[in-house]
């Protein structure tokens, strides 16, 4: 029990600490790393806790692919050299006191709904699906998107889908000057259109319209 | 103290909940660190639905952060996308530049 205390201390101070570095650090790669770091240290604390599957997936899905899609793109737009300053100099912060405040009272109302929060009596009775410690966490997540919530997952299917046609859409650019192969225009080409015959005359020579 | 129970979880997930609001409402310079501070916010959430599940022995709330997840990643691609495009249209990303609708 002390050993999971300590743990749980540990990976959740470097989850406090990356998230704070990543909304101050002046570099926005910087902050990509942290971001990994951070989720990297909540999957650990999913594995703790005995949700093995969402920790695996929350490595594979950010630090995988969300993570590299941000380096892709701080990379593409060039903000590295960007300062990030939130305390800038030109004048204009006159919202930080007021931003300060309204996440203090943000966190405080959160910390009063933790502190006098009770289970009703009568949720553990209306458990929808109750946790099987038999099968593995994998397993029991299978058997239960499969069959009582196939709607909804096939439903964040067409969210990705859309979000993949919309990503395409939005930044694809025709480009003009750029020669393209154009099969229909090969393969209905004649010989008529590429070949001229010419009467040469002797002594004469060709007049070649270029 | 040392036992952990729900509401450690629920106090980390506050925290880091306020983290990212405080990444939104006081980064003037990088809209892609608002992005970040979005995930952050929805990585809290996770929690939430996590501990929940696990300390109420119901596995809904896990099946639904994994909901979570896919909304989280497709409106990462998305938004990320409306940042080249505009980044293309106008040069800047700058937060304090990018003023067109004169708010």
């Amino acid at each position: 029990m002390i050993a999971h205390a300590i743990v749980f201390y540990i990976f959740s101070l470097i989850a406090i600490v990356s998230a704070i570095m990543v909304t101050v650090s002046k570099n926005t790669v910087n902050s990509v790393f942290f971001l990994i770091l951070d989720f990297i240290s909540i999957s650990c604390l999913f594995i703790m806790i005995g949700a093995e599957f969402l920790g695996m997936i929350m490595l594979i899905v950010y630090v995988g692919a969300v993570a590299v899609l941000f380096l892709f793109v701080v990379m593409m737009l060039n903000v590295a050299q960007q300062k990030n300053e939130w305390f800038n100099s030109s004048g204009t912060s006159s919202h930080i006191p007021i931003g300060l405040l309204v996440s203090i009272i943000i966190f405080f109302e959160l910390i009063i709904v933790i502190g006098g929060w009770k289970y009703k009596p009568e949720l553990l009775d209306s458990i929808a699906i109750e946790i099987n410690t038999d099968l593995t966490n994998t397993q029991s997540l299978g058997s239960v998107i499969y069959t009582d919530y196939i709607l909804v997952f096939q439903l964040s299917g067409m969210v990705l889908l859309v979000a993949m046609i919309g990503a395409i859409v939005l930044t694809y650019r025709q480009r003009s000057g750029v020669k393209r192969q154009s099969y229909f225009k090969q393969i209905s080409r004649e010989r008529k259109d590429g070949i001229e015959l010419v009467d040469v005359e002797n002594n004469k020579g060709v007049k070649i319209d270029a | 103290m040392l036992s952990v129970g729900l509401g450690h979880y629920l106090t980390l997930a506050a925290i880091i909940f306020t983290i990212g609001i405080v990444g939104i409402f006081l980064n003037r310079k990088n809209i892609i660190v608002i992005l970040m501070s979005i995930e952050l916010i929805l990585l809290a959430v996770n929690i939430n639905l996590v501990s929940f599940s696990i300390f109420i022995n119901d596995l809904s709330g896990q099946v639904f952060t994994l909901f979570i997840l896919t909304v989280a990643a497709a409106e990462a691609a998305i938004g990320l996308a409306i940042i080249v495009v505009y980044y293309r249209n106008s040069g800047t990303i700058r937060v304090e530049e990018i003023d067109r609708l004169k708010g």
